[in-house]
């Protein structure tokens, strides 16, 4: 191996390729390495049954930070965004269900069926998180400042965020303090009274993290997820065009546009370290790649504990990192349909099936179904975020046929008969969801044609996730900020020199946002190690 | 998807211009022909009639139905008579406004209650331990505001009631052919006009009765478009356009009081408590950061840019919404305020505009310069401070029978 490059970046997710864009605009020689045939990591878009294509794992885009889309060029990439009007929650008894639509008073009409007082305080609670998100987004476009540090640059970055807390004003602060600590449902009791409507307000507090919608801490993880919705300029969510992968696929054009190699196929064994610092790459077929740093966009435990390996870790460490929870909840199912899937045939036409559908007919519904995987089951009865995109994207799937995506919480890595029993309960698990579907479009069973279930087992040992978390890591308070992955390497280090985070477990967290691979980017550039 | 008013059926025929806005989450008619002018002009020389539907309208009902409403609204309501009607505001606790409309009695424990955004759960939150109850009209109960000169004469023509006696903001039951309904003496144009409040079953039978009462007096179909000129020169303000209701505004800049709105004649300060009675009492005492005026905006100085450009002078046809910096009469660099709607006055030939100023800067005559585009330059104008309401009638109050 001759060449020796500025900087090698294992794993092409698109965190990594946004990371290699960056250091390559800034005229480095960027490697990125991606074990698997395809780029994109969790945002990947394959085609699984021949003319379906799907978004196999993460299925919805709107956090991802609009000025990453400026400063790399990603539109003229062929990054693509359409934009979902609805979200459609059918009932089991209530064969009309309830949708909420871009058009305000058309939602209130829809939710006042169910409380006419949450159908007018909706806007209100939208106003408050608007409120909270515009907060959120002033702490995920900056690297993390270190509250424990004395550093004048760490203590100025506190004062600016300080400076953003004190101009929320004593009524927007206490509702700070309140989403931090509180359970998303006990948050939106604060609001609403219809447990329909809050079922699948609040699950959104959910999604990724091991926990009930009753457990302190969830609320935030509903800011999170609430920021995509208020974007003033991108407010709401929507579907990359050819699937998530599309997204991955603009961050790999823009990468190669500004010189960076990419490669697939090239399993990392682990990093090259020599006296402490990391020098390069041994990839598991035993040849070396050099470089003065690597950056991993693996999670913090695969990083940690297989690329940098315990041996070069101090015990604490080790320990600390162990103890970041990942403990996947979920799992994918995605469907190869001969028609149109409809949740809600009452209804005229199929806009209500052009958004989100949320299988979450109440509150008790989602706790229940955490209930069973507390102790180690999947939920009988999920809850399931469907997505048909080929109603919007008819590219997917071949005329008149539909690609159907369906997040499934909870499935426990840890299920009771042990993980990598998985495979075995993978088509039972399949018949779970396909079940409970069945309860809102009774003829499923005959529109499939191809099923994929993907397990967090599956999560973990084809794309890379420890235990399945889609976010690298659970998005909980003490997870997150100057503590993700773990306190003092929040800002994209590694206790080894030259080596480097970009991905999901480092600040902000997950969902497609890019924010880990352009932060990371640029803090190496600023601290001019290459 | 906005909804079809029960009117729909007529005014979609009537609607030539196919020209629909959303309205509360109905639809209604922006125009109803390209060149709209004679909408506006019905209001004030025959009777221009606009389907106000989409307004948020509540029965207010119990036996503590004067005392709740006295508690949410800065006005006494518990002072109106019976038939009485008043226009009136409500904040929250801060004194912000959250919304104004207007409140009708129709019995000892009966009220109606309009409002421009949707008002239940607000008002559910004051009931507390009241004897009230709440009945949201807006989707059951139609209305039509019939405005103008004319207007009189057409409504003595389809119904019974008596009104050559029905006084400004008063109002009465009446009978058309096979239908009831209730006329309130009050409208949006500060012209002579009435507003007509029917169940939905009657719309058309309402409608067809007005319209056909009103051929002999040039009655016209009349638009949101041409309502916010008329409503403009009455400097009548309008939530969401010149001032942001408490419960929507972001941030406490965007919110305002009564008195900022020129409505501290609505609050009785002096009385049990009500929302926003602490705040207000020590604004009306310490004095406001804002006033909202009328500006008479100098037409030669406008004449004149646009003479630098060799065009004669030009405004846009029509009211607009938006907000228009307005500076210090010697000093371009200090901004004291901002315009938020404005129109050329057809009644009196002049530019208005309806502004939110500092409150040094309020008193009638002061001038102030504001800002123009003229050929696609950034200019500044005098204007002159003065009232909001441009525009008042005689034949607005005006009784037949004393």
């Amino acid at each position: 191996m001759s060449k020796k490059y500025d900087a090698i970046i294992i794993g092409g997710g698109h965190n990594g390729l946004i990371n290699a864009a960056y250091l390559a605009k800034a005229g480095k020689e960027v490697l990125v390495l991606e074990k698997r045939h395809v780029l994109g990591g969790a945002a990947v878009s394959e085609e699984i049954f021949p003319g379906f294509t799907f978004s196999v794992c993460s299925y919805v885009v709107s956090l991802f930070r609009p000025h990453i889309i400026r400063e790399l060029n990603l539109a003229k990439h062929g990054y693509d965004i359409i934009p979902m009007d609805a979200s459609f929650q059918p009932l089991p008894d209530d064969d009309y269900g309830l949708c909420r639509w871009g058009d305000g008073s058309r939602s209130r009409r829809e939710i006042a069926r169910f409380s006419k007082k949450d159908s007018e305080v909706y806007g209100e609670f939208s106003k408050v998180m608007t409120h909270m998100a515009k907060l959120a987004k002033e702490v995920i476009d900056h690297p993390a400042p270190d509250v424990a540090s004395i550093n004048p640059k760490e203590l100025a970055s506190l004062l600016r965020m300080g400076k953003v807390f004190k101009n929320l004003g004593p009524e927007m602060l206490q509702m700070n303090t309140k989403l931090l600590t509180m359970s998303s449902a006990d948050f939106l009791d604060l609001w609403f009274e219809s447990e329909v409507l809050k079922g699948p307000m609040a699950v959104s507090g959910i999604i990724g993290t091991f926990l009930g919608v009753r457990s302190p801490g969830t609320a935030y993880v509903l800011l999170h997820h609430y920021m995509g919705e208020l974007d003033g300029a991108f407010r709401s969510w929507g579907f990359s065009k050819g699937g998530t992968g599309g997204v991955s696929d603009a961050c790999a054009s823009a990468a190669k546009s500004f010189g960076a190699e990419i490669r697939t196929n090239v399993n990392v064994a682990h990093v090259k370290i020599k006296n402490g610092k990391a020098t390069g790459v041994v990839l598991a077929n035993g040849d070396e790649i050099d470089s003065k740093i690597v950056v991993s966009n693996l999670d913090p435990n695969r990083t940690y504990l297989k690329m940098i390996g315990e041996d070069n870790l101090s015990p604490n460490i080790t320990t600390e990192i162990k103890r970041f929870k990942m403990r996947g909840s979920s799992g994918k199912v995605n469907f190869a349909l001969s028609g149109v899937p409809n949740f809600c045939k009452k209804r005229e036409g199929l806009d209500h099936m052009k958004g989100d559908i949320a299988v979450v007919p109440n509150v008790d519904y989602v706790e229940k179904a955490y209930d069973q995987a507390k102790y180690g089951e999947f939920s009988e009865r999920p809850y399931i975020n469907i997505v048909v995109p080929s109603l919007t994207d008819p590219t997917l799937a071949p005329p008149g046929k539909h690609v159907m995506s369906c997040f499934v919480q909870y499935a426990p890595f840890d299920i009771k008969e042990g993980a990598e029993h998985w495979p075995k309960l993978a088509e039972k698990f399949g018949d779970a969801v396909q079940n409970t579907i069945k309860e809102y479009v009774p003829d499923i069973d005959s529109l499939v044609e191809h099923r994929q279930v993907v397990t967090p087992w599956d999560l973990q040992e084809t794309f890379g996730l420890t235990e399945g978390n889609i976010f690298q890591g659970e998005l909980t308070l003490e997870q997150l900020l100057f503590q993700r992955p773990i306190s003092g390497y929040a800002k994209y280090k590694t206790p080894i020199d030259n080596l480097w985070m970009s991905g999901s477990g480092t600040h902000p967290g997950g969902g497609i946002m890019g924010s880990g691979g352009e932060l990371s980017a640029k803090s190496i550039l600023k601290e001019r190690v290459i | 998807m906005p909804l079809p008013t029960p009117f729909h059926p007529r005014t979609s025929e009537l609607n030539h211009n196919l020209d629909w806005k959303d309205w509360g989450g109905y639809f209604a008619a922006n125009s109803y022909d390209v060149v709209n002018d004679f909408e506006y002009y019905a209001f004030r020389h025959s009777a221009g009639l606009v389907d106000v539907t989409p307004l948020f309208k509540y029965r207010v009902t119990g036996n503590d139905a004067s005392l709740f409403l006295s508690r949410l609204i800065v006005k006494d309501i518990s002072k109106l008579k019976l038939n009485q009607a008043t226009y009136c505001c409500w904040c929250d606790d801060r004194g912000m406004v959250i919304d104004d409309g207007t409140v009708m009695r129709f019995g000892e424990n009966e009220y109606f209650v309009t409002a421009a955004d949707p008002s239940y759960s607000w008002f559910s939150r004051l009931i507390k331990k009241l004897d009230v109850h709440i009945e949201d009209l807006t989707d059951t109960h139609c209305a039509l505001a019939l405005q103008g000169p004319t207007s009189r004469d057409i409504l003595k023509n389809m119904c019974n009631a008596d009104l050559d006696s029905l006084k400004f903001f008063w109002t009465t039951s009446a009978n058309g052919d096979g239908f009831e309904f209730k006329i309130s003496r009050t409208g949006y144009t500060g012209d002579l006009g009435y507003e007509l409040w029917a169940k939905n079953e009657d719309a058309l039978k309402l409608f067809d009765a007005v319209w056909s009462a009103g051929q002999n007096y040039n009655i016209r179909m009349s638009g949101i478009a041409a309502l916010d000129i008329a409503r403009i020169e009455a400097g009548l303000v309008m939530n969401g356009v010149d001032y942001h209701s408490a419960l929507h505004a972001l941030t406490p800049a965007q919110m305002s009081t009564p008195y900022e709105l020129g409505l501290g004649w609505t609050v009785n300060l002096e009385r049990e408590p009500f929302m926003g009675q602490k705040a207000l009492k020590a604004e009306n005492k310490n004095g406001s950061r804002w006033g909202t005026v009328g500006i008479d905006i100098n037409w030669p100085d406008l004449e004149a840019l646009f003479k630098k450009h060799g065009l004669p002078p030009h405004t846009d046809p029509g009211a607009w919404r938006h907000s228009v910096p307005i500076y210090d009469r010697d000093d371009l660099s200090k901004q004291i305020g901002y315009a938020t709607s404005g129109t050329w006055s057809p009644a009196l030939k002049k530019n208005i505009a309806m502004a939110t100023l500092e409150i040094d800067y309020v008193k009638p005559g002061t001038e102030v310069n504001f800002e123009v585009m003229v050929e696609h330059h950034r200019e500044t104008v005098r204007a002159i401070v003065g009232k909001p309401q441009f525009f008042n009638p005689e034949r607005k109050r005006s009784i037949l029978n004393k």
